[in-house]
C-alpha cells in the first residue's frame, strides 16, 4: 500500500496532505487548485515538497526526515500526463519502448505486444506523434508508461485535454488498466463521472487538505466533499446486469432490486458500476401509484444537508447501497425529511447516462 | 584542376577552408555547452557569461584581435602557457582559427541557444519519470530535437569563419601561406596596382562558397525536420 504526506507552501497557498492508496485505482478528486496535481508531481519527483514522506512498504521514494530524495529517474513510476508529452522526434514504437529501456533488466514487464493489443494501437506503431488524434496520442501515452515496467501509475487528468467523444474512447483503456494491470494507479480528476467509473478508493481534496478518503462508494455518497458541491452530486452503485428485454431494457440486479436501464452491452452475469445523479433523483414519502418511472428504491433517510442555494442533498441508505436526492430546501421541510425516516427513491431509467455506466473492477487473482 | 586561380590564391582558399573548419569543430561542442548552460541553467555569473559571449558580436574586431594579440601572444599571460606546450597562435594559421572561432561564437550559441529554448522542459521532464538520467535525457532527448538549431549554428560558424577579416588580421597579420585566408588576400589585392580582377574572383569564390554552405545546410536542415516531425506533444 502506498502511503503518501506530503507538505509543501507556495505563495498563498499550503499542501498538507496524508492519504493511503491500497491495489487498485485511486482517485485525487477536487477542484482545480486543490492540490491534486502537486501531489502527484511531489509523487513522481517533478516536485521535492518542503516536508513528507512517500513510501510503500520499504520501498521509500521520499523521507524528508531520513534525507531521502529519490530523483525522478530513479523512482520507476509510468506517468501519463494531461497532455500526452509524446516525443515528437521517435516513433510510436520508439515511444513505446523508450522506459523499457532504462528499466532495471531483472523488472516484471508487460509485454510490447499484449500492451500494442490492450490498447489498440497496432496500427500507429510507424507513425509520428505528430500525425496522430488527441485520442490516438493519450492511448500511446499510456502505453509508454505502461511499458516502463513501473511500480506505480500516475495519470493527471489524462483525459481533460479530449473532447467527450475521445474521453469515451480513453476511458475504457483505463478500465482495463485496471482490471487486468497488476500495477496501482494514482489518478487526478475532477469529474465525478470520471471516478465514478474507475476510482476503487477515492481520496477528496479542498484547498490543499484531504477531507474525505475510503471506499469510492463511500465517499462519492458524501456531497460534502464533491468539488462542484451538489451541483455533481451522485452516487455510485454495484449491479450485475441479470437479463436483457425485449423493449429495449436491460435488467439490472442491485444486491436484490431490479434497475432498469436503457440496453447496455454487457452480457447477463457481468458485474456493472451505475451511477445516480443526484439531480436525477425524486424523493417520496410514500410508495407511489402510477408512476411512469420504473426504478424505485425504498430507504432510509441517512441525513439531509443544506446547500449554498436553495438545494439540499438527501442521501439515503436503500438495499443497493446509498442513493443521493437533490432537492429544494423548501421540499425537504415540507415533507419533514429527517434522518431515519424512510422514503422512496424515484429514479427514471433513461436518466442512467451512457457515459456512467462502466465495468466494476472485477476481483482478480492478486 | 582548374588554372584560374594561381597558386597562392589556391593557397589563401586552402587556408581559408581549414581556419573555418577548425573554428567550427572547436565552436560545436563548446558552443551546444554554452548554449545550454544559458538556456538551463541558474548560476551565479550567468549574465556575465552571456555578456562576454556576446562581446565580440557587439566590439570593433580590431579591439577583439587586440585583446587575443595580449591574451595568446607568445608574451600573454595564456599565450606564454600554450607556448612552453609547444602551442603557438601568434602568426600562425592557428592563431587566425582561434580569431575565426572566437568571432563566430556567438552565432553559434545565439542559433543553439534558441533552438533549446523552443525545446518544451515538459517533454525532458516526461522522459525523466521513465527512467532516463539526466545525461540520457539530453542525448535521447533534447539532443535530437535541438539539431536543426545546431546545422544552423555550424553553417554560419563556418561561414563566419571563412570571412573573418579585423580581428584577424590584428592578431596575426596578413601573412601569406600562414595566415592570409580569402578576405584578407583581397584586401592585399586591393592595395596591389592591378590587383583588381583577381581580388574580384576571389570574391566571386567567397560568394560561391557562401551559398554553397547554405544551400547544404538548408537541404540538411529539411531532411531532418522531416525526420523530428511537427514540434507537437
Amino acid at each position: 500500500m502506498l502511503e503518501v504526506s506530503v507538505r509543501h507552501a507556495f505563495s498563498g497557498f499550503t499542501l498538507d496532505a496524508a492519504f493511503r492508496a491500497p491495489p487498485g485505482v485511486t482517485v485525487l478528486f477536487g477542484r482545480s487548485g486543490s492540490g491534486k496535481t502537486t501531489i502527484v508531481n511531489a509523487v513522481a519527483g517533478l516536485l521535492m515538497p518542503d516536508a513528507g514522506r512517500i513510501a510503500s512498504g520499504d520501498w521509500t521514494l521520499l523521507d524528508t526526515e531520513a534525507g531521502i530524495r529519490l530523483g525522478p529517474h530513479r523512482r520507476r513510476l509510468g506517468y501519463i500526463f494531461q497532455e500526452g508529452r509524446l516525443f515528437p522526434h521517435l516513433t510510436v514504437r520508439q515511444n513505446l519502448a523508450y522506459g523499457a529501456w532504462f528499466a532495471p533488466k531483472d523488472a516484471p514487464r508487460e509485454d510490447m505486444g499484449r500492451v500494442v493489443d490492450l490498447l489498440g494501437i497496432g496500427h500507429l506503431l510507424d507513425r509520428r506523434p505528430g500525425a496522430l488524434s488527441g485520442g490516438e496520442k493519450q492511448r500511446v501515452a499510456i502505453g509508454r508508461a505502461l511499458l516502463s515496467a513501473p511500480r506505480l501509475i500516475l495519470a493527471d487528468e489524462p483525459l481533460a485535454a479530449l473532447d467527450e467523444a475521445r474521453k469515451a474512447e480513453i476511458l475504457p483503456y483505463f478500465e482495463r488498466l485496471r482490471d487486468e494491470v497488476a500495477v496501482p494507479i494514482l489518478y487526478v480528476s475532477h469529474s465525478a463521472s470520471e471516478v465514478a467509473r474507475l476510482a476503487t478508493t477515492v481520496v477528496a481534496m479542498d484547498a490543499g487538505r484531504v477531507v474525505a478518503q475510503g471506499p469510492a462508494a463511500e465517499v462519492l455518497g458524501d456531497p460534502s466533499v464533491l468539488p462542484a458541491g451538489a451541483r455533481e452530486a451522485g452516487a455510485v452503485l454495484t449491479a450485475r446486469v441479470a437479463r436483457h428485454h425485449d423493449d429495449g431494457l436491460t435488467e439490472l440486479d442491485a444486491m436484490g432490486v431490479p434497475l432498469f436501464l436503457p440496453r447496455v452491452a454487457q452480457a447477463p452475469g457481468a458485474a456493472l458500476r451505475v451511477r445516480i445523479a443526484a439531480h436525477d433523483v425524486i424523493l417520496s414519502r410514500s410508495r407511489p401509484e402510477g408512476l411512469s418511472a420504473l426504478n424505485i428504491l425504498p430507504g432510509v433517510v441517512h441525513d439531509v444537508r443544506p446547500g449554498a442555494g436553495p438545494g439540499a442533498i438527501v442521501a439515503l441508505d436503500t438495499k443497493a447501497g446509498r442513493v443521493l436526492a437533490r432537492i429544494t430546501r423548501r421540499s425537504a421541510t415540507a415533507m419533514g425529511l429527517a434522518p431515519g425516516q424512510t422514503c422512496h427513491a424515484i429514479v427514471k431509467s433513461v436518466s442512467v447516462a451512457p457515459q456512467d455506466v462502466g465495468g466494476a473492477r472485477r476481483d482478480l487473482a492478486e | 584542376m582548374v588554372d584560374w586561380l594561381s597558386p597562392a590564391e589556391w593557397e589563401a582558399v586552402r587556408l581559408s577552408l581549414r581556419v573555418a573548419l577548425w573554428a567550427t569543430l572547436f565552436s560545436l561542442p563548446l558552443g551546444v555547452l554554452v548554449a545550454y548552460a544559458l538556456a538551463r541553467w541558474r548560476f551565479p555569473g550567468r549574465e556575465v557569461l552571456n555578456v562576454l559571449v556576446h562581446l565580440p558580436l557587439i566590439m570593433p574586431p580590431v579591439v577583439t584581435g587586440y585583446l587575443l594579440l595580449l591574451t595568446f601572444g607568445t608574451r600573454g599571460p595564456i599565450g606564454g602557457l600554450l607556448a612552453d606546450w609547444g602551442i603557438v597562435f601568434a602568426f600562425r594559421w592557428s592563431g587566425a582559427a582561434l580569431a575565426a572561432g572566437v568571432m563566430a561564437f556567438p552565432f553559434m550559441v545565439r542559433a543553439v541557444r534558441l533552438s533549446i529554448e523552443a525545446v518544451d522542459p515538459k517533454l525532458e521532464q516526461a522522459a525523466a519519470t521513465l527512467g532516463a538520467s539526466r545525461p540520457w535525457i539530453f542525448l535521447t532527448v533534447t539532443l535530437p530535437m535541438i539539431v536543426p538549431g545546431i546545422i544552423a549554428g555550424t553553417v554560419l560558424t563556418f561561414a563566419k569563419g571563412m570571412g573573418e577579416f579585423g580581428a584577424t588580421i590584428t592578431f596575426v597579420s596578413n601573412i601569406p601561406g600562414q595566415t592570409q585566408t580569402i578576405p584578407l588576400a583581397i584586401d592585399l589585392l586591393l592595395e596591389t596596382p592591378g590587383g583588381e580582377a583577381q581580388a574580384a574572383r576571389l570574391a566571386g569564390l567567397s560568394i560561391l562558397l557562401a551559398a554553397l554552405a547554405l544551400a547544404l545546410s538548408e537541404w540538411i536542415s529539411r531532411r531532418v525536420a522531416a525526420r523530428v516531425g511537427a514540434r507537437d506533444a
